[in-house]
């Protein structure tokens, strides 16, 4: 049997959940890998949450929030997005690639996008196989060898 | 008759013992009111001592440093029988500590770069340790060199907590009081403040109300002003995120804090918490800007998880 990966959704309540709920009652089909968890702000995804998802099974992590400018809070997305580019630089220090954390804006008329992107995502998250934190050479102890290590 | 109490090392460097010693005029008084029966680093009693004492006789085991030898194991086990309280003794007990960075690389990795990749190492035979070895029909024991470095809760039952690299004299003092004068809070407290740094920080009151950074500093890139706060001024200092009990020591020193004293209550994961804060000061909603402004933490791991890798979320499932 083919490797079904298992996907945690955390969507911001006033778009990227509006947009689940919409491709629902359009009868849009998406790939069952993906489970949402719904907060109020995707500047209330705390790096916990992504770090319980991974350390709980989850092949690929999900975020979605309102597009640049248009956050129901002001600004909780650019948090979100400073947040997710610094776990992207963290994760490969753990074993994890960068690619199974993704982050989209996805607005509450987009259910067409979140189709997308939830096909895309799952494939990758698919092409990358099951999270098993040795996709990552570290590679510190490599790069200390080569007196190049910043440690 | 004298509270028996005993003071244990694993995976340290020594400088929680230092701590103890640095009680100064202070020690005395403790030495008056306790009997030390077990403290390698300062007194002359061995194992067997130890052993032959009942289960549960020894009042408190102060134990510091990490868990990464077999014989770590033993010698925690051993002494969480014979004592009624376990305190786990600074950062490395407490959460990993820096011997606990070494788990972002595997056991061998470790042991193949130490005893064979360093360019400093010449070892053409490939000497490595051997947990059993038998030399002219002598067996000698090295202690196994365990898959990974653990906080002291993870192998034992630790009653209370005290953390810092290393505790503070005040913690050390005020926790000692606790155990003498049967004052200590329930089981599993830290004991040091239930605030943050910044709470005990002199420069607190230049904090201002909201930060936002355009660049931060590396602590040899620039002299800081010594009567502002530091993250103000850009230096990575993650004051806001650690728990107080220190005195805000290493700013008065001029140095941002690292976050020795772990998280508050109610954190799981130290080093996400410390990431969150940081992201979150980032003056830019620009992809690029970011990216470029991120250019000066190019060690996440080792800036957000100096002393709680083992502790972290992410650990320890990779293996």
């Amino acid at each position: 049997m083919s490797f079904e990966p298992r996907i945690v959704g955390i969507f911001c309540n006033w778009c990227a959940y509006m947009a689940a709920n919409l491709a629902g009652t359009a009868r849009m089909v998406y790939p069952s890998a993906l489970k949402v968890i719904r907060v109020m702000c995707s500047g209330r995804i705390d790096p916990q949450f992504v770090f319980w998802a991974f350390r709980n099974g989850a092949d690929g992590v999900l975020l979605a929030g309102c597009h640049p400018g248009d956050c129901h809070y002001m600004e909780g997305n650019a948090k979100c997005l400073r947040r997710y580019r610094l776990m992207k630089k963290l994760l490969p220090q753990f074993g994890i690639e960068a690619e199974r954390l993704r982050l989209e804006w996805i607005s509450a008329s987009e259910a067409d996008k979140l189709k997308r992107v939830a096909e895309e995502f799952t494939e990758e998250v698919r092409g990358l196989g099951p999270l098993s934190f040795k996709g990552v050479e570290l590679g510190i102890l490599e790069e200390a060898g080569k007196g190049q290590a910043r440690l | 008759m004298k509270p028996k109490v005993a003071l244990y090392w694993c995976a340290s460097c020594g400088g929680c013992e230092e701590a103890v010693v640095d009680l100064a005029e202070a020690i005395l008084d403790v030495v008056n009111r306790v009997d030390i029966v077990f403290w390698p680093v300062a007194m002359d009693f061995k194992r067997e001592d130890v052993e032959a004492l009942q289960d549960g006789e020894i009042v408190a085991s102060f134990i510091n440093g990490g868990i990464r030898l077999s014989e770590h194991v033993e010698m925690v086990e051993l002494l969480r029988r014979k004592s009624q309280l376990v305190f786990a003794f600074g950062a490395c007990a407490c959460f990993g500590g820096i011997p606990g960075l070494a788990n972002a690389s595997m056991r061998d990795e470790l042991l193949n770069y130490v005893y064979s990749e360093a360019p400093t190492v010449e070892n053409p035979e490939n000497i490595r340790p051997v947990p059993d070895y038998k030399l002219d029909g002598v067996k000698l024991d090295v202690p196994e060199f365990l898959e990974s470095c653990k906080p002291l809760d993870e192998v034992i039952d630790v009653d209370y907590y005290i953390p810092g690299c290393p505790p503070s004299v005040g913690v050390i003092v005020d926790a000692l009081n606790a155990l003498l004068e049967g004052n200590l809070p329930p089981k599993g407290s830290v004991l040091a403040s239930q605030k943050s740094v910044c709470h005990d920080c002199r420069l607190n009151t230049t904090k201002p109300e909201k930060i936002l950074l355009k660049s931060f500093k590396r602590v040899w890139e620039a002299k800081p002003d010594p009567d502002k706060c530091l993250l103000a001024q850009g230096f990575l200092c993650l004051g806001p995120v650690t728990r107080g009990g220190c005195g805000a020591l290493c700013i008065n020193g001029n140095m941002p804090c690292t976050g020795c004293f772990g998280p508050l209550d109610g954190i799981v994961d130290y080093g996400a918490k410390a990431l969150s804060f940081i992201a979150s000061i980032i003056d830019s909603t620009d992809e690029e800007e970011i990216e470029k402004i991120l250019e000066k933490i190019p060690d996440p791991l080792g800036l957000f998880y100096r002393y709680s890798l083992p502790k972290s979320l992410l650990d320890g499932i990779r293996r």
